[in-house]
């Protein structure tokens, strides 16, 4: 079996012999030669990832003013900092918003914008020590003004991720980007062949030291990333990279509409190819990777999973989910992940770049990604509904309704056929409208059809945001025959709120 | 070809387009319409060669005409070619070319603004 050291593979570097392929020409060549073959064969491949990834930010050392300050809070472009660290530092999260902008901007927009050369107006505030006596401060800097600015991610470049549909009937804006009702299309994230976790899925050259392609700037793993969750594929990494050496090509600060702001990162892994293992791993093939497509209409934390996919079929354009054929959307650009593994293929033939092996590999068994601990009991819907609910049946009058609310001192009175289904919605505003036009007859004529429901399982938050998203402040409760069972309204929740 | 009409309220409570599909006897296909009580806009497709006679038609009845040259543009700055905007396109305007970049077949886009909305680079306009 052939073998191979990092240090051979540098000496070629250095004399100009190296050959370096990207993942996607691997499996053409191990086809070929065999894994044996390719290892003689080939010294390094590379990969690539250009995609949103949130948990990014940056250290930023600003120098000291005169008289200096220890700065309590700090705002970038509108966009506050982190700076409980000491006084001139501060850390710029990706997804944080510019308190007068929104989501139009955020973190990861002051991020490009540093990157990118421009002016950025700096705004801080403090209580003022003996040591630190100013108390405010505004200033514009560009990036050769300030010291360090060391992007550092505390979780990238995911091995794989969900595929995102949503089979609810309503238009999701997630940060896998807008989800149209009943599997009107699916998102996923699209490195797949290219991805560097996948093409050593066992870390045997990846972890703590590994210097990698960081958005244009030789960078480094700095270590296992948050949720590392490698028993179920889904291991990520740590990073952290010099910005003034990055290519703002990729460095791209992203608007998810609705959702809230992000930063595309670009991250290319050399992979040494030392052994017939390593060769075989770096084959892998778009149609070898699958993943799960989840159902985001769903907001739990278990999202259910409607079907496996292959990225091959991902990247076809079209899947089916559960008989319908849905158009598919990358959220990453494999344009420039494919330009990213060829740069960094390029660094590594002209001299530039010399891989190195990590002083300590990301675990490879026994992480687990553990949901949160959460204290006390999250409040169902069950549990602040109100259970004696007045109804009344379909076919009476307006009327007849106007006396039920009157008589029962509250605002809606769902309405219920024969066999105490659930029909519809009467609220005491739509009686006053009625009574004013003299429609007083028939309720069927002024009563809410589309009627929006909660279960008695689901969790209050849940329930809050549906009365939030449509503007109502109560809804029936229906169990699973339709047949109302109580009603919550905004201010039972607003109650609850205020007790906890 | 495309054009909007730009239509006032008393315009929107006649039959304009029927009457316009009546007179110049040529089939209109409706895009989009946008029609709310203060007035709208409705996107029509026709034929080239029926394009100056149907367009006639309209303003004759006092209605306001854009042809729709550049309905969606895209600032190729902006665009990191992920292709997110391609799903949400009910007319099928966006799809890859063989080597991932985005293109856009815009005379079929009816400026509905989803891939305006999804775009996470705020690279995509509607055109006016
Ligand atoms: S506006 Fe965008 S999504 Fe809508 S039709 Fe045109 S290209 Fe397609
Ligand atoms: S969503 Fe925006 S950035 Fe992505 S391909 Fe479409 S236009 Fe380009």
């Amino acid at each position: 079996m052939s073998e191979k050291t990092i240090q051979d593979i540098n000496a070629k570097i250095a004399d100009g012999s190296v050959h370096v392929v990207t993942a996607e020409e691997m499996p053409g060549i191990v086809a070929e030669l065999g894994a044996d073959g390719a290892v003689r064969e080939v010294d390094i491949v590379t990969t690539g990832t250009f995609g949103a990834m949130c948990s990014s930010g940056a250290f930023l050392n600003l120098g000291h003013s005169d008289p200096p300050i220890k700065m309590q809070k700090v705002w970038f472009n509108d966009v506050e900092a982190y700076t409980g660290l000491a006084a001139i530092d501060a850390y710029m999260g990706a997804t944080q918003l510019s308190e007068t902008r929104g989501m139009e901007y955020g973190g990861g927009h002051v991020i490009e914008d540093l990157v990118a050369g421009r002016s950025v107006d700096i705004h801080a505030t403090a209580y003022g020590t003996d040591c630190y006596p100013r108390k405010l401060l505004d200033t514009t800097v560009t990036i050769d003004d300030i010291n360090q600015a060391t992007m550092f991610n505390p979780r990238n470049g995911y091995q794989k991720y969900n595929v995102a549909t949503n089979c609810s009937e309503r238009t999701l804006y997630t940060y896998m980007g807008t989800l149209l009702p009943d599997r009107g299309n699916a998102t996923y994230s699209a490195a797949g062949v290219l991805s560097p976790l996948y093409n050593d899925p066992t870390y045997q050259t990846i972890g703590v030291g590994s210097r990698i392609f960081l958005s244009g700037a030789q960078g480094y793993i700095t270590g296992q990333g948050t949720q590392h969750d490698p028993t179920n594929n889904f291991a990520t990494i740590m990073v952290q990279g010099d910005m003034k050496q990055m290519d703002p090509k990729y460095v791209r600060g992203a608007t998810f509409h609705g959702y809230g702001t992000s930063l595309y990162v670009g991250i290319g892994i050399p992979i040494p190819i030392l052994n017939a293992d390593i060769a075989r791993a770096t084959a892998i093939t778009d149609a070898d990777i699958t993943t799960n497509v989840l159902d985001y209409g769903v907001a739990r934390r278990a999202r259910p999973v409607l079907r496996q996919v292959t990225y091959e079929e991902l990247k076809s354009g079209m899947i089916d989910i559960n008989g319908k054929e849905v158009t598919t959307s990358p959220m990453s650009s494999f344009h420039d992940a494919r330009a990213i593994a060829g740069e960094l293929k390029e660094w590594i033939q002209k001299g530039k770049f010399y891989p190195t092996l990590p002083v300590e590999n990301l675990p490879n068994t026994g992480v687990v990604f553990k949901p949160m601990k959460q204290m006390g009991e999250q409040p169902s819907v069950a549990d602040v509904m109100a259970q004696r609910v007045t109804t009344i049946r379909q076919g009476l009058t307006v009327e007849d309704a106007a006396r039920a609310i009157t008589e029962g001192n509250f605002n809606h009175l769902p309405v219920v056929s024969d066999e105490d289904k659930l029909v519809g919605i009467i609220t005491a505003w739509d009686i006053a409208k009625a009574v004013a036009k003299s429609k007083r007859d028939k309720l069927d004529d002024i009563m809410t059809r589309n009627v929006v429901t909660a279960d008695a399982s689901e969790p209050v938050d849940t329930a809050a945001r549906k009365l939030e998203l449509h503007n109502i402040s109560a809804m029936p409760v229906v169990n699973k025959h339709s047949k109302v069972v109580g009603i919550i309204t905004s201010d039972d929740i607003s109650k609850l709120v205020a007790r906890r | 070809m495309k054009f909007i009409l730009h239509a006032t309220t008393e315009i929107t409570s006649k039959p304009l387009i029927a009457e316009v599909i009546l007179e110049t006897g040529t089939l209109l296909n409706i895009d989009r319409a946008d029609v709310k009580s203060s007035g709208g806009e409705v996107v029509i497709d026709v034929d080239q060669d029926r394009y100056d006679i149907v367009t006639a038609a309209f303003k004759k009845r006092g209605v306001t005409i854009t042809p729709l040259e550049q309905p969606i543009i895209k600032d190729d700055d902006e665009c990191v070619n992920c292709g997110a905007c391609i799903s949400v396109c009910p007319t099928g305007v966006i799809s890859f070319n063989d080597d991932w970049t985005v293109q856009m077949e815009i005379a079929r886009c009816v400026q509905c603004g989803a891939c305006v909305t999804m775009c996470p680079q705020g690279a995509l306009m509607v055109g006016k």
